[in-house]
């Protein structure tokens, strides 16, 4: 089983503040964005269900496909968080900001 | 429908329990220092951690409460999935990092980082353990559905069980043991969901053949009589000669052209094809008629449904108001998707396990990993669900044991295997809730409120005899609280974790301007509020004090819309005023 040795599971990542501070800004603003496609989502749950029996190419209803997006959309912002923040880390402690 | 003990499904559910004692007990030898009980020494490797999240977070409200909402009225248990992953983008942007920085122990920790203050510990340790023990309750009700098929006993017989193994994991091990318990659990839990859905793909759908029990009556009674007898249709519950049982849930009556049977389905054919189907479902209904006898008898009514209007919001009583044109009746709806989105970052059991691993990067690849395994989780909700409508395994009489048994349709292994699963999900997210009480009474209450002095070991030995008196009290409200829906309850749990905890915490982070006296008021204000709300609306008086609904004081069940703006509005208003006292 992965980490039963409870070692030191990766290389430490410095705790910068300038790193954290990048991170905080990156993660707000991708936030913000999964936030408006949610409430869009919400929006058209409460008031225009009608819209929701809209059957998309494929087949399957907008219901359907904007539940299914976003949960794979939450996966792909975190993936991409995820990728930037490590991005980020060496470059702000390069330039020594 | 009536379900008989398994020898094969108790053997693997014993094999199940005693295998994670044996994991208790083999790392209870490692939790000697408080820092090893309450956080597991901060080593655990950001993999485990993720998959752990995902043990920790998917309750049973999860598991056995949407999957049962989905077998009853379609997409309306889905919209609990959605909320519930989207809550943890909040966790992942906003919350995952900070925490890590900042706390040690518990959520107190990180709010009272800047401040110092013995206010912050005791208001930060009331809502933990409030919320807490409000989360506990689903997870227990759960429990005693769970184990009354199962092994056969009473539901305050499984409350019981489940209770006493929990803390018995938590006295053992602390947070160590915990987090292998859920490791285990999420693992298992995406494994055999996997599993059942590719089995219910490759069933497809059937329509029953005419006359066939499940679509030839249009009315069906459960009668319980004054010494408490069940009749179903008149004659006693059961499979025997001269009684009768339920029909299934669901049944698809009709496929696309004219088709009998489907054969093999893939993922997105499956739900093309229900689509175009039109399922046979039960509703109750709402007047119970009450006999000279004093017997009461509830009717059920079939309907058939198109499977269009199965896979669109609003057929169940819940979100009724969806198809309503009033706006009022649709504050109810927003209120609980504002819960879910801001509640999973506001979860003290879900919080600490940020001080388990080593730094922030470790914090944030675990959210990561929990996202994934979550989510993937929340899309086979719907296809097991949907399974369990049209599967002819389930009745009208038992939504929280949709997901095993669908599973025991599939043979008793599978059925053996998904209850065991069902048992380890309470058991992993009861132990995260103990954990997390325990460790508010230690690090807040006792150490940070009262200043007691303790040593290490003393720590650890008061943290047990926290989670023993936590745990007796989950025991005593999984009893009390047997008849509430279980997904429901967790709405509730949310919304006052997500009123009482978030504003304070993104206040601290985003705004300079927050004082102390802002934190706890904010704290207080967003925790009472939102349980007299609860306790105040319609749903608390059908389902806790058995009054009419109309008597409610609230306009709506769900508090978050109101809440939670209150909570956020309490930190400003008050850290304005004390702004140069602090």
């Amino acid at each position: 089983m992965v980490g039963h040795d409870h070692g030191p599971a990766h290389a430490d990542e410095p705790e910068d503040m300038v790193a954290a501070g990048r991170n905080a800004r990156l993660g707000m603003k991708l936030f913000i964005v999964y936030l408006a496609v949610y409430v869009g989502y919400v929006a058209i749950v409460a008031f225009r269900p009608d819209l929701l029996r809209v059957l998309l190419p494929g087949g399957v209803n907008l219901a359907v496909a904007y539940g299914f997006g976003l949960i794979v959309l939450a996966l792909l912002m975190a993936l991409a968080y995820g990728w930037l923040c490590r991005v980020i880390a060496p470059v702000a402690r390069k330039d020594g900001k | 429908m009536i379900h008989e003990p398994s020898p094969t499904a108790i053997v693997i559910f014993l094999a199940f329990v005693g295998f994670t004692l044996g994991l208790s007990f083999w790392f209870g030898r490692k939790a000697k220092s408080a820092q090893n009980y309450f956080a597991a020494g901060g080593q655990i490797h950001w993999f485990v951690n993720g998959v752990a999240f995902a043990g920790d977070y998917l309750s049973a409200a999860s598991f056995l409460g949407i999957c049962g909402m989905i077998a009853f009225y379609g997409y309306d248990g889905f919209l609990y999935s959605i909320g519930y992953l989207a809550g943890w983008i909040v966790a992942l942007f906003v919350v995952a990092e900070p925490l890590k920085r900042l706390g040690k122990y518990t959520f107190a920790d990180a709010l009272d980082a800047k401040f110092q203050s013995r206010g912050i510990k005791l208001a930060a340790g009331i809502s933990t353990l409030v919320v807490s023990l409000f989360y506990l309750i689903p997870q227990m009700v759960g429990a005693g559905a769970l184990v009354k098929p199962l092994l056969g006993f009473s539901h305050a017989t499984g409350v019981c069980l489940v209770g006493a193994v929990v803390m018995l994991i938590v006295v053992t091990a602390g947070m160590v043991s915990t987090t292998y318990v859920q490791f285990l659990k999420g693992s298992l839990l995406v494994v055999f969901s996997t599993i059942l859905t590719v089995a219910i793909l490759n069933r497809g759908f059937t329509v029953p053949e005419a006359g066939a029990p499940q679509v030839r009556l249009d009315r069906q009674t459960m009668t319980i009589t004054k010494d408490g007898q069940k009749l179903v249709n008149g004659k006693p519950w059961g499979k025997g000669e001269g009684q009768a049982d339920f029909n299934p849930v669901g049944s698809v009556v009709s496929l696309p052209d004219g088709a009998k049977s489907t054969g093999p389905l893939g993922p997105l054919e499956f739900l093309r094809t229900l689509e175009k189907s039109t399922v046979l479902l039960w509703a109750e209904d709402k007047n119970k008629i009450t006999g000279t006898d004093g017997s009461v008898t509830t009717v059920y009514y079939s309907k058939p449904v198109s499977g269009a209007d199965v896979l669109v919001p609003g057929n169940s009583p819940t979100f009724s108001g969806l198809r309503a044109p009033e706006f009022s009746k649709k504050l109810n709806f927003i209120s609980l998707m504002l819960a879910l989105f801001f509640g999973t970052a506001s979860l003290p059991h879900i919080l600490i396990r940020y001080y388990t691993v080593k730094d922030q990067a470790a914090a944030r690849k675990s959210t990561v990993v929990g996202i994934a395994s979550i989510g993937f989780f929340y899309v086979l909700t719907l296809y097991i669900g949907l399974g369990a409508m049209t599967g002819g395994s389930l009745d009208v009489t038992n939504s929280n044991m949709a997901a095993p048994l669908l599973a025991q349709s599939f043979g008793e292994f599978l059925f053996a295997c998904i209850s065991a699963i069902a048992f380890t999900t309470v058991l992993g997210t009861v132990a995260g809730l103990i954990v997390a009480a325990a460790g508010a009474i230690v690090h807040d209450l006792l150490s940070g409120f009262l200043q007691l002095e303790m040593t290490d070991h003393e720590k650890v030995r008061v943290g047990r005899i926290g989670a023993v008196f936590v745990g007796i009290a989950a025991i005593i409200l999984g009893i009390l609280f047997e008849k509430m829906n279980v997904t429901f309850l967790v709405g509730w749990a949310f919304s006052v974790a997500a009123s009482a905890n978030m504003p304070s915490l993104a206040m601290l982070l985003f705004w300079k301007g927050t004082t102390r006296e802002g934190i706890i008021a904010g704290i207080l204000v967003g925790m009472v509020s939102s349980l007299a709300w609860v306790l105040l609306s319609a749903d608390a008086f059908k389902d806790v004090y058995g009054l009419s609904p109309d008597q409610a004081l609230v306009p709506f069940s769900q508090p978050g819309i109101v809440t939670i703006p209150l909570g956020f509005a309490t930190v400003i208003i008050a850290s304005l005023l004390t702004k140069k006292k602090s």
